[in-house]
């Protein structure tokens, strides 16, 4: 169980979140939507703490930090509760698929280099990339990248994984693979929150889609309800736009 | 014109093999000690650790911005006139201390260089598995940070080999001074001072030829 009360982020003195409060359970997937500059990045950062929010409250399983008073213990805590799967991949340059993927074990976990390595191949497995476990990033292509990136995120056995628009930097031949990855995390019941425009993605795999503008939610609910029946003026505003240029929705 | 005396030439090369083993001596000694300096002086530079800060930039400018002959003069004959202790220091000892502040300045900066340029996508993906600031130095920033940062610092000891030979200024009976008296009891010149160019010259190309294999090695991750 996630929760985020009254998360306030201010960028030199804008409220770039402004009072976010959400609960997300366990094995739920979600899925983020919103005009740009709208602080979605921003929220999912705050939650793994790559920034420091200004107020509110955080609670990832047992543990529960005032924002404002995490100590760097608290910090690190959360943040190895929580995984981040970034827009440009962000893999080691210098580490394999495979070290990248054991990484986060062996450093953070503390498990020795055999074991950490062996669980690493079970999910090289799982993400198609047996083959790969020896090449380095910049060998890969962006779409094998990504799911070394998710890889990654899922060795780190995390409460949730945060995934800040996972398709938006892949070139349109990769996208359906890095999905089809994460319908499959999506049936395994992982946690997922997940910032996208993919919107064939938010409507067959979300169990609730967020709506933000200016750092609020402005509204959510259950896929079927938010695209087939939006209530807010700036929802409907935000979904025709989107829709109007993306066919996927119709094609999936 | 004369011809060149080539057996000159070739009876100095056991002579000034002698002498090969300072040369290489002080410029380790020198680059060793350098490297570490630089590396504190570039953390501090990165980190910006107040009052240190300062006072490296101050360190760096003025060991940049001086010849390194003058600052081998200035330990060698005039320091020792304001700290008595040092009136022990002996040419070598002065030397190896002129080398390593003079070119850890220059290595600090570009040690520095090389960290800050490390791509901030890296420290954040360290972070956001939970490594703590050491972890993401130690086994993400540094690596990457090395392989851009020393192909530069081997140019640097390249140079640094080379400044060796301003240590026969202090005294120092080194290849250079070696040479040097060779030639002034022989009075061949030319033969004398190209034969110690070319020990220069193989040393370091053969420098050269390893810094070369030792790119491509640190390089083999980045390949496409
Ligand atoms: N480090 C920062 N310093 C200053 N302003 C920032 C910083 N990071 C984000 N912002 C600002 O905060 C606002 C929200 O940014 P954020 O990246 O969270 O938006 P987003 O909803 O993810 O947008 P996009 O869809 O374009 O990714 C933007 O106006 C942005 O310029
Ligand atoms: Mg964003």
């Amino acid at each position: 169980m996630i929760k985020v009360q009254g998360l306030v982020k201010r960028f030199g003195g804008v409220a770039v979140l402004d009072g976010i409060d959400l609960a997300i359970e366990q094995g739920e997937i979600i899925v983020v939507i919103g005009p740009s500059g709208t602080g979605k990045s921003t929220l999912l950062r705050c939650l793994n703490f790559l920034e420091r929010p200004d107020a509110g409250y955080l609670t990832i399983g047992d543990l529960a930090v005032d924002v404002t008073k995490a100590s760097r213990a608290d910090i690190l805590e959360a943040r190895r509760r929580t995984a981040f799967v970034f827009q440009n991949y962000a893999l080691f340059a210098n580490k394999t698929a495979l070290e990248n993927i054991a990484e986060g074990l062996i450093v953070v976990n503390r498990w020795p280099k055999e074991k950490a390595h062996a669980r690493a191949r079970e999910i090289l497995e799982r993400i198609g990339l047996t083959d790969k476990a020896d090449a380095y990033p910049a060998s890969l292509s962006g779409g094998q990248q990504q799911r070394v990136g998710i890889g990654r995120a899922m060795a780190a056995q995390a409460e949730v994984i945060l995934f800040d628009e996972p398709t938006s930097s892949l070139d349109p031949e990769w996208v359906e693979e890095v999905l089809a990855l994460m319908k499959q995390l999506a049936q395994e019941r992982q946690t997922m929150l997940v910032v996208t425009h993919e919107m064939g993605f938010a409507r067959d795999v979300a169990d609730r889609v967020i709506f933000m503008e200016g750092g609020r939610i402005v509204e959510q609910g259950p896929p079927s309800r938010l695209f087939g029946d939006p209530q807010d003026p700036r929802t409907r505003d935000f979904l025709r736009k989107v829709l109007a240029n993306q066919v996927s929705l119709d094609a999936t | 014109m004369r011809v060149l005396d080539f057996d000159y030439m070739l009876g100095l090369v056991p002579i000034l093999l002698r002498y090969l083993p300072l040369t290489l001596q002080m410029a380790a000694m020198g680059m060793a000690l350098a490297l570490v300096l630089a590396c504190g002086l570039a953390v501090i530079r990165v980190l910006r650790i107040p009052g240190l800060n300062a006072a490296t930039l101050l360190f760096i400018s003025f060991f940049r911005g001086t010849p390194l002959l003058v600052q081998l003069f200035l330990f060698y004959y005039g320091l020792p006139q304001l700290l008595a202790f040092l009136t022990q220091i002996n040419g070598i000892t002065a030397t190896i201390m002129g080398l390593t502040l003079h070119f850890s300045a220059y290595m600090a900066e570009s040690i520095r260089a090389a960290i800050v340029g490390v791509d901030r996508s890296q420290t954040e993906a360290a972070l956001s598995i939970g490594m703590t600031n050491g972890q993401l130095m130690r086994r993400v920033v540094l690596p990457q940070a090395t392989r851009v940062a020393v192909p530069t610092l081997m140019n640097y000891f390249i140079d640094m080999i080379k400044a060796t030979s301003l240590a026969f200024t202090l005294g120092v009976t080194e290849l250079m001074g070696a040479t040097q008296k060779e030639a002034a009891g022989s009075f061949l010149y030319f033969e004398a001072f190209i034969t110690v160019a070319i020990f220069y010259w193989v040393i370091v190309e053969l420098l050269a030829w390893f810094q070369r294999r030792l790119e491509t090695r640190l390089n083999e991750a980045y390949r496409r």
